[in-house]
């Protein structure tokens, strides 16, 4: 838990609205923590690439100075540039804080009605490199390498990181997702590390299994499922189907977890330019990434009572945007939140 | 009921003639786990059926590390021409050396193709109905190709090899399988935002087979948002065509969809050879031996076999039985919620098969 930065009990969070309907579930998620007296001082900062001195891409300075002084961000979907000359910014500011590892509890929520009940698992993705290096080869015209990394520290940390995760949340088991049978030396590596760092945690269940047995499995049972960790491509579908299975990148949090104590919470859906500025949007996974970073900070009670408030406008159905099923406002959603907060307390 | 005149007919393979007295020999791999058991399950219905089938068995040992086993097993499919196989275990306990003995298999014998039908059953209880998707997968290359190193210590490159021949070719071949099956869309499934020259030359390959088949409709999606797609409404697709390792994920979560690794056949198809199996190729190595493991999908394997045979009669005739003995709830086997076991479900098709009048040999 990082160490409160600001004054009066007050802990200060880097707020990156973003593009789209960024500013608007921003500011839903203002508003109701406001309500919640949360004790959370917002510093808001935009990240559009600037070049450096020495031609380098980076994020602005006043952007970076301000996470690396909370540690803690909370962030809405960023635009893809497409012939803007620059990377992605999820790219950059994962490089910039050495983001290693995403995380996304999948829990169902009950209201919002999917195929698959009682959801409750998380998957945590090694996001640094695997099938992500970005390093391919044309060998010769029309034969193309791609390159996938992994790395025993890489792999070490991921897995240490997991079980730290399971431990402090009072998860029972870490399974290890792989396809060791095929990659015998990469995926057969990142197991080893996960073994190695198992032992370490005797009080937590350690199972591995293959990719496709979890595929298998998981559209048929997902409640089998608990903590999974697992390298960068396996985690990218895996994390998006236990999305899928709980309603998709709409009501899906995720917080990703840096070095050095950094640790950036966001929504993964897009932008939505079409329904930008029309108080249409939904916050629900911008507000509970915001919870998941509550309970990252430990302020599990405003987390909960937050959650708690969040679960009930939905399961009561009567004010829910568009994508939820229903044809309410945000700002009326949001008031909703807002109402069950304050009669919470 | 369109279900009983499906068959399997290969565009481009033509299979071997008939051997002497009109009877075929097909090579046998019974594999580990629950292979051996499900392989004598379709040579008992085959012997019950008087299919004119014989089988040359060839074991693996999954336990040593020469490769004498698997090559003796890839000479006797080429001089058959054809296969029907159990899974063979990879022991990790192994060397890395030691590659897996079923991918050597596919890559030895050039069985570029994985095709995967995934159909809804009626009698099965699932959470999404009307599923009917075919699955295309590139087989040979991709992440499979097997290509390690460790270049420094704790740091290992595992090579993904994409190409334009192979991607050309499977291209093709789901098109012509769509159009040859009447079906009226091909989505290529990949991740060429990231894996821009890789997965960005698949996809360019299946561009250009598209603009051959102004009949059919092709479109794109990137894996991730698949994956989402296909537990949130499977119903969308109609063909999949894709790489090796999406085709992994993608035919495992559809099989999961319709009821799991018991339920449904796949096959592996070359320009001369063609072997078939189960489609999710399951060990099953905790449930071999005790009698509930669920024969349909390698009987129904084994019946993709016969029409590749021109066997077509046999085919339709087992088939529809395994067909109506799935309605019956109460021989379902614990896979998909019953307490049924396997000889259980094997005496019911053979019974039925029987009841239709056909010849039969005693059982």
């Amino acid at each position: 838990v990082p160490v409160a930065s600001g004054t009066g009990g007050m802990q200060t969070v880097t707020l990156i609205p973003g593009d789209g309907i960024g500013p608007e579930i921003s500011s839903a998620v203002m508003k109701i923590f406001e309500t919640a007296k949360a004790p959370i001082r917002w510093e808001e900062r935009n990240v559009t690439a600037i070049k450096g001195p020495g031609g380098r891409w980076m994020i602005p300075p006043d952007a970076k100075e301000s996470m690396d002084k909370s540690k803690i961000g909370l962030k809405g979907p960023l635009k893809t540039p497409i012939a803007a000359g620059h990377p992605s910014m999820n790219l950059l500011l994962r490089k910039t804080f050495d983001l290693y590892a995403n995380v996304r509890p999948c829990i169902s929520i009950e209201g919002y009605k999917t195929p698959y009940t009682d959801v409750n698992l998380v998957t945590i993705r090694e996001n640094t490199e695997g099938e992500y290096s970005g390093i391919e080869h044309v060998i010769v015209d029309g034969v193309v390498q791609s390159i996938k990394l992994i790395t025993e520290d890489a792999s070490r940390r991921i897995a240490e990181y997991a079980f730290e995760y399971a431990r402090n949340n009072q998860r029972n088991s870490v399974t290890a997702v792989h396809k060791a049978n095929i990659m015998r030396m990469s995926d057969g590596l990142f197991l080893r590390k996960c073994r190695e760092v198992a032992e370490n945690y005797k009080d937590i269940k350690f199972t591995e299994m293959y990719l496709d047995t979890v595929c298998l499995n998981m559209v048929q049972d997902p409640t089998q499922f608990d903590v999974l960790v697992m390298p960068n491509l396996y985690g990218d579908i895996l994390s998006d189907l236990c999305a899928g299975l709980i309603g998709g990148l709409g009501v899906t949090p995720s917080g990703n977890i840096g070095a050095n104590g950094v640790a950036i919470f966001e929504s993964v859906h897009g932008t939505a330019p079409d329904i930008a500025g029309l108080d249409l949007a939904n916050p629900t996974a911008l507000l509970l990434s915001a919870v998941m970073m509550l309970r990252h900070m430990g302020l599990h009670d405003y987390g909960n009572k937050i959650q708690t408030a969040c679960f009930d406008t939905i399961r009561d159905k009567k004010v829910l945007t568009k994508d939820l099923g229903g044809n309410s406002k945000c700002s009326e959603f949001t008031a909703d939140i807002c109402r069950r907060i304050q009669d919470l307390d | 009921n369109s279900l009983l005149l499906i068959t399997y007919k290969m565009p481009l393979l033509q299979p071997p003639p008939a051997k002497y007295g009109g009877r075929h020999t097909v090579t046998l791999i019974p594999g580990d786990g629950i292979g051996p058991e499900l392989l004598n399950h379709v040579r008992e219905v085959f012997r019950f059926s008087c299919v004119p089938v014989d089988f040359e068995v060839v074991h693996v040992n999954s336990a040593v590390e020469t490769e004498d086993d698997i090559n003796n097993a890839i000479t006797a499919i080429r001089r058959n021409g054809v296969a029907l196989k159990g899974n063979i275990e990879t022991k990790h306990t192994m060397a890395p050396s030691v590659k897996s003995r079923n991918n050597l298999l596919r890559t030895s014998l050039d069985l570029y193709a994985n095709v995967m039908h995934c159909q809804s059953l009626p009698g099965v209880q699932t959470r999404h109905k009307n599923i009917d998707i075919m699955i295309i997968r590139e087989n040979t290359e991709g992440e499979y190709s097997s290509l390690e190193h460790e270049s420094v210590s704790g740091v290992v490159e595992s090579l993904k090899i994409i190409t334009r021949n192979n991607s050309l070719r499977i291209a093709d071949y789901a098109f012509k399988l769509a159009r040859e099956k009447g079906r009226r869309r091909v989505t290529a499934v990949h991740k060429a935002n990231i894996m821009k020259l890789g997965d960005g030359l698949f996809l360019q390959c299946c561009r250009e087979v598209a603009s051959g088949y102004p009949d059919i409709t092709f479109d794109s999606m990137i894996v991730d948002n698949t994956t989402m797609q296909l537990v949130s409404k499977p119903q969308q697709f109609d063909v999949m065509v894709m790489p090796n390792l999406y085709g992994n994920v993608v035919s495992n979560v559809c099989a999961g969809l319709v009821g799991g690794p018991g339920l449904v056949p796949g096959a592996n198809y070359g320009h001369v050879y063609a072997v078939f199996e189960t489609a999710t190729r399951n060990t099953g190595k905790s449930i071999a031996n005790r009698n509930i493991a669920n024969p349909t999908a390698m009987l129904l394997a084994s019946c993709m076999m016969l029409d590749h045979l021109k066997l077509y009669d046999h085919a339709s005739s087992i088939r529809n039985a395994i067909l109506n003995t799935m309605n019956e709830t109460r021989l379902h086997t614990a896979d998909i919620g019953g307490q049924g076991t396997t000889s259980e479900v094997v005496q019911t098709i053979m019974r039925f098969i029987q009841s239709k009048g056909q010849l039969t040999s005693e059982y």
